[in-house]
């Protein structure tokens, strides 16, 4: 069964991202949270290995208003959750792996 | 109490000393190698840095908690996943890490390396493979 990965460093700052993207396997989601959600910005060096990591990728979105980002700028193959979701991403999942 | 058996893995990403996270994450396994679970550890990015061998701390009031590793054996701990990609990505080789053994109770207390150096992708199947995955 799937593992849900939650990521909660910014990608521009910590390598959590890039080591969570390079470790998922299919079936995989990975969730943005806190200040991870700047990883799911577009137009960013990171966006293009966002979109193609073949994983679900999801950002919390409580998290995103409270940085004032405009959805406008979250890639559009991104799904915004709010707790609830999260939650149900956990309940789903064999495991939660965080990447801190 | 329950005979139920979790796969625990312990994940490493961080380098020694820099922050605590390294020294806690030991701490925590041994706890939980009390209850009779069958852990693992991994090591990878930054993390891999802490099973360097000849650290020496004298110089920055710090303990050199790095023997520790050698002595997870005995608390039934033998399984500590090296990423060779991190290795390599930072000019290591498994030369430059510890050498730690355990003792294997099933094969006449033969002694075995703990470190099994394993690729990138092997290291997701391990992951995958969890019960539980605890990360520091």
């Amino acid at each position: 069964m799937a593992t849900l990965h939650t990521v909660n460093k910014s990608p521009f700052q910590a390598g959590a991202l890039s080591s969570c993207l390079a470790h998922i396997k299919e079936g995989d989601t990975v969730l943005m949270i806190e200040d991870g959600i700047y990883g799911a910005l577009t137009g960013t060096g990171f966006s293009d290995k966002v979109q193609a990591s073949g994983a679900k990728i999801c950002v919390l979105g409580p998290d995103v208003s409270a940085r004032g980002i405009d959805t406008a700028h979250i890639l559009a193959s991104v799904e915004t959750v709010d707790y609830d979701g999260f939650v149900d991403l956990a309940a789903a999942s064999a495991r939660v792996q965080a990447w801190l | 109490m329950s005979e139920t058996v979790k796969k625990f893995l312990y994940v490493n990403r961080r380098a020694p000393y820099g922050t605590i996270y390294a020294q806690e994450a030991l701490e925590v396994v041994l706890i939980g190698a009390a209850f009779d679970q069958d852990v693992s550890m991994a090591f990878l990015d930054d993390g891999v840095f802490q099973l360097t061998k000849g650290q020496d701390t004298k110089g920055i009031g710090l303990k050199n908690f790095s023997p520790t590793f050698r002595a997870l054996g005995d608390y039934e701990v033998t399984k500590l996943y090296v990423e060779r990609e991190s290795l390599e990505e930072r000019g290591l080789s498994l030369d430059d890490l510890q050498d730690i053994q355990y003792e294997d109770e099933d094969d006449d207390w033969a002694e075995k390396p703990s470190i099994r150096l394993i690729s990138r992708a092997e290291m997701a199947d391990v992951m995958a493979d969890q019960d539980v995955v605890l990360s520091f």
